[in-house]
């Protein structure tokens, strides 16, 4: 089996609104998967599902192959995107009656703690309430919290939120080193670019609805626009600006007579780019050449554009 | 595996470390006692005050009526006139002056006789005159009748009733009333408990919700369970609550009554009437020991063993349905100000029970109101208990009530809880809606 967790026709509604509409997904095992959309997507609603918080009124969804059941709940770690512990309780015994409720024994759970403290340097609040601590400090005892079970999948709903940059990076290595352990990830985020460079599959939720999904490396490849830019040193920058119109779409072009560099971004016909570079190479001292491949962002964009327009 | 033990020693702990349940559970006692000690303290000290009353007696009678007591003292003016005799009176500071004028006769002594004071006086010192002077007069007039000084003692021996029920038991006066504290008792304890301990279940639903951690456990544990669980720990945490105050206020009270020396039956006694006032009867102590052994005998025929099996299962019926209101309350909103349109008509229900209990059961424990509303699942854990003292079966609660009572509340404990639990399941994860009836409406219909 190769998924840790199978959506197929999930939908859900609350009272007239539907919050999901046959939402299929697939996140294979060991890989890190992004749930993009914006707020109000239906993100948190499918989450919830995976949780068993609420239940779907279509569809089902499976766990490691097996149907979702009460079971389940031990095999996962969530990390809502509205932390939150109890705030007169002291962090070790708060930390050890939530993995408790994660069906671990107080003995391995303390042992698992205090690895954990000790890795994250934070052995020492042990005995602090919640209250005493800053709020990048509480957000870290709910990671600790939130993969002490050793999940097989973790949940994390806008996981960077709320942290400093520093501190982000250490969560961001932790999670990491989760993932190379075989841990299966999910992100869910509305800030595309926070998650993009380590997600290796998505999926765009957009009203209540699965507009796209993937590897991110395919789909960027199947929106890719043979788009270039290009900067070079021109030997003679107007005769080759007059031959490269007529053989080229430029889209836009910059030149810097003090330095003699120019910059541009030519639209080609397609992925093949030996022409303009051999056109170029006897014309030009070439700096730089790259393909722009869209983000994720330019990706979502794009996407709803052309489903909106479909729609009318 | 099972967290609802987990749930419950969280809860219980989070409860009883909390400072100002702490605060509360050992301030309580002190100050109860407190109040008690001073109330009784207040009222022994209205009752030492001792009344003095100038006596101006021009008339050849009431030699012997006019007799310093517990709460008055009379002190006898002679050969004064009556303006001097007032003034005495004031310059003293008696509490005022009788004036018996000399006629011819008694009657017209009577008529003739005034009572003076600075400010108008008690009704208690009135009707001590009066006594005294209408007893002289009937005495007077008897003997006028030829009656003789012996015969009229004879005469004025009091009586006291012999009470019996159809079955032949005797009975006792008053009974009736200690039936009525003792399950007065009960009913008020259920619905103090309720009030306070429902509250703190209400607080700590709204805690979680507005902590957010309320997410984190419901992705490990059923919001049912986490509901019950946290029940079960808030009443767990309340009973320790509640034995903690009744053994601390319990030895407290005896210490501060045994320093204070104050008198515990001054506590029971009805207030406002002095204790000169009781008339001393000739009770003759065969008859005291006898009453004393028919009040044991009834006190012992109160189902004391059946009532506190009941009051333990209206006990916890009762309170389950209302903390799971109350539980739903508080997931219903974001914070505690919100609550307060959900709360009345929570509460409404107790306080009918208890006036409903007051008023009505006690003068008549079968009548229709007192059966209707130990039926009414919402009133009944404190009005059954309240007519619980006069027994199951004959005379009392009729068998089939006690039972149609339990079952509905039973009943109503399935339903409620069901729905209530929908609505903490809902409303936990709602947020920024202010909830009307309506909304709550359409939040049971969710799909969970």
């Amino acid at each position: 089996m190769s998924h840790i967790l199978v959506a197929s026709e999930v939908t859900k509604q609350f009272g007239n609104h539907t919050a999901l509409k046959n939402v299929s997904l697939e996140i294979p095992k060991n890989s890190i998967y992004g749930l993009l959309g914006p707020n109000g997507a239906g993100k948190t609603t499918l989450i919830r599902i995976i949780n068993q918080i609420t239940f779907p009124d279509k569809g089902s969804v499976y766990f490691d192959g097996e149907l979702l059941k009460s079971e389940h709940i031990a095999q996962i770690g969530y990390l809502p995107e509205e932390r939150g512990l109890y705030k007169s309780m002291k962090v070790g015994e708060q930390a050890l009656y939530l993995a408790q409720l994660k069906g671990l024994s107080k003995a391995e759970a303390k042992k698992r703690l205090e690895y954990w403290f000790e890795r994250l340097e934070i052995g020492d609040w042990w005995n602090k309430k919640i209250q005493e601590l800053s709020k990048g400090m509480a957000q870290k005892i709910q990671f600790v919290v939130t993969v002490l079970h050793e999940p097989k999948l973790l949940i994390f709903d806008e996981p960077f939120s709320g942290f400093d940059p520093i501190n982000a990076n250490v969560i961001k290595e932790q999670i990491l080193n989760l993932k190379e352990k075989g841990t299966s990830i999910i992100f869910s985020t509305h800030r595309m670019e926070s998650v993009e460079e380590l997600c290796e599959y998505i999926a765009l939720i957009h009203k209540s609805e699965k507009i796209l999904d993937g590897k991110l490396s395919d789909i960027k490849k199947a929106y890719k626009n043979n788009i270039f830019e290009i900067s070079l040193e021109p030997i003679n920058q107007e005769s080759l600006m007059n031959e490269m119109k007529d053989k080229f779409q430029i889209i836009t072009q910059d030149y810097d007579s003090l330095e003699n560099r120019l910059h541009l971004k030519v639209q080609l016909p397609s992925n093949e780019s030996r022409e303009i570079l051999s056109f170029l190479g006897s014309r030009a001292n070439v700096n730089g050449f790259i393909e722009t491949i869209p983000s994720a962002n330019d990706i979502f964009i794009k996407t709803i554009q052309n489903k909106n327009i479909d729609n009318e | 595996m099972n967290k609802l033990p987990l749930i419950i020693k969280r809860e219980y702990i989070a409860k009883v470390r909390n400072k100002s349940f702490v605060v509360m559970t050992f301030l309580s006692p002190f100050l109860m006692v407190g109040m008690i000690l001073l109330i009784a303290y207040l009222t022994q000290l209205n009752d030492n005050e001792k009344k003095v009353i100038g006596v101006l007696n021009e008339s050849g009678y009431f030699a012997n009526e006019f007799v310093t007591s517990d709460a008055t003292s009379y002190i006898n003016f002679n050969d004064i006139s009556l303006a001097e005799a007032k003034d005495s009176t004031v310059s003293l500071g008696f509490y005022g002056l009788i004036y018996l004028p000399n006629e011819y006769n008694l009657e017209q002594v009577a008529q003739r006789a005034f009572f003076y004071s600075k400010d108008a006086p008690s009704a208690t010192v009135l009707d001590k005159l009066e006594g005294s002077i209408t007893n002289r007069l009937r005495q007077e007039r008897l003997i006028e009748l030829g009656l003789s000084p012996e015969e009229y003692a004879e005469m004025n021996r009091s009586y006291t009733i012999n009470i019996e029920t159809f079955d032949g038991l005797q009975n006792v006066k008053g009974i009736n009333e200690i039936k009525a504290i003792i399950g007065g008792a009960f009913g008020y304890l259920i619905m103090m408990f309720i009030i306070i301990y429902g509250g703190f279940v209400m607080r700590s639903v709204i805690e979680e919700k507005t902590s957010r951690i309320i997410e984190v456990i419901i992705s490990s544990v059923k919001p049912f369970h986490l509901m019950m669980g946290k029940i079960i720990g808030t009443s767990l945490a309340g009973i320790t609550q509640f034995g903690i105050w009744i053994v601390s206020g319990g030895i407290l009270l005896v210490i501060g009554l045994t320093i204070f020396d104050i008198d515990p039956i001054s506590l029971t006694r009805s207030g406002g009437v002095a204790p000169g006032m009781v008339n001393s009867t000739n009770v003759d102590v065969d008859a005291l020991s006898q009453n004393v052994r028919l009040y044991a005998q009834e006190i012992f025929e109160i189902p004391i063993i059946a009532m506190l099996i009941f009051f333990i299962v209206y006990f916890v019926l009762g309170y389950l349905i209302y903390s799971s209101i109350y539980a739903a309350i508080g997931a219903a909103v974001d914070n505690e100000t919100d609550t307060q349109q959900f709360i009345f008509p929570v509460i409404l229900p107790l306080m009918l029970a208890i006036y409903v209990g007051f008023f009505s059961v006690f003068s008549n424990p079968n009548g229709p109101i007192a059966v209707a509303f130990s039926l009414f699942p919402l009133t009944s854990p404190i009005v059954m208990l309240m007519r619980l003292p006069w027994g199951i079966g004959e005379g009392g609660v009729p068998l089939w009530q006690l039972i149609t009572s339990i079952l509905i509340l039973i009943g109503t404990f399935i339903g409620i809880v069901w729905i209530a639990a929908k609505i903490y399941r809902v409303g936990i994860l709602m947020y920024g809606k202010k909830p009307s009836y309506k909304e709550l409406y359409k939040w049971l219909k969710y799909s969970s």
